[in-house]
């Protein structure tokens, strides 16, 4: 794993590079925008990936309650997603959100950890497929629902 | 419009989302370039994107029922985000078009650009329920 630990974003992978989800999180997750939200790795399966959100008052939308924002829950499943796209196709692909539709079912509860499960349902040789849940303990009763697609830009999933 | 129509949520403020201008009573948001924004390096981050156009959508629906009095409660419903351009390291402003704003629900349209106004990077639309501020 020694690109892994030499690359500072997983977009420093070279293309093709087997894709280890649990390994790799970091790379999405330590820097930029993901590093900021704090999101790091929480499970994975053959086509999903799981990544945490916890709570902080910075993250909060508007009013006092506490809420988190609807921005920080599209960033956790646009992330969980994308990695998921890697994680059945098995290797490092360049690729761009295309379009991501998110149904926000409830208000996560103030204080909770979320947890975004991101699932890709099919791969063309460009276009990824996937949909998720965000829950906040309770994967029966999710606080947000997504669909969406990305594209592969350099090089191709299958 | 008073200062609690046009107040960013903490989320908001800690990514350095501004009120940028008015246009036409509508407000136009505006975020610098940051670690904070950045998806891969030298890029926004699309969830980024999508948290500044849904809240230049909430902005513009809330400039829209002050001029009508109305004072309740926003609940965001579902966004649909279509990604165009990528967003790279520049100011990036979003503006909201309120499209339909009946008593329970609003049909809101958001867009997001760059350098360039007539080449929006990211369009949004979202569903907005509005419900009694005391409910």
């Amino acid at each position: 794993m020694n690109e892994v630990s030499k690359a500072k974003s997983l977009h420093d992978l070279p293309p093709g590079f087997i894709f280890d989800p649990a390994r790799a999180s970091g790379l999405m997750t330590r820097h930029g925008h993901g590093g900021w939200l704090g999101l790091s790795y929480h499970a994975h399966g053959p086509d999903w990936v799981e990544l945490s959100l916890p709570w902080r008052e910075e993250l909060a939308g508007p009013g006092d309650s506490g809420v988190l924002a609807s921005g920080p829950i599209i960033s956790l499943m646009d992330n969980a997603t994308s990695m998921s796209a890697w994680t059945l196709c098995g290797r490092f692909v360049p690729h761009a959100t295309l379009d991501l539709r998110i149904d926000y079912m409830r208000a996560a509860v103030p204080g909770r950890t979320v947890i975004g499960h991101g699932e890709c349902y099919k791969l063309t040789r460009t276009i990824a497929f996937i949909r998720g849940i965000a829950h906040d303990g309770d994967p029966d009763d999710p606080v947000a629902h997504v669909a969406g697609t990305f594209m592969a830009t350099h090089g191709s999933y299958l | 419009m008073n200062s609690s129509d046009t107040a960013l949520p903490p989320y908001g403020e800690a990514l350095g989302i501004v009120v940028d201008h008015d246009e036409a009573g509508n407000p136009v948001l505006s975020v610098p370039f940051s670690a904070r924004m950045m998806g891969r390096p030298g890029y926004l981050h699309g969830g980024a994107m999508s948290g500044l156009m849904e809240m230049a959508a909430f902005a513009a629906l809330r400039a829209e029922l002050a001029r009508r009095g109305e004072t309740v409660r926003l609940k965001p419903v579902n966004i649909q985000v279509e990604f165009m351009r990528g967003g790279t390291e520049q100011t990036t402003y979003a503006r909201g078009t309120v499209t339909r704003a009946g008593r329970r629900v609003a049909l809101v349209n958001a867009e997001a650009w760059q350098d360039d106004p007539t080449k929006p990077i990211a369009l949004a639309q979202m569903k907005i329920l509005l419900s009694p501020a005391e409910g």
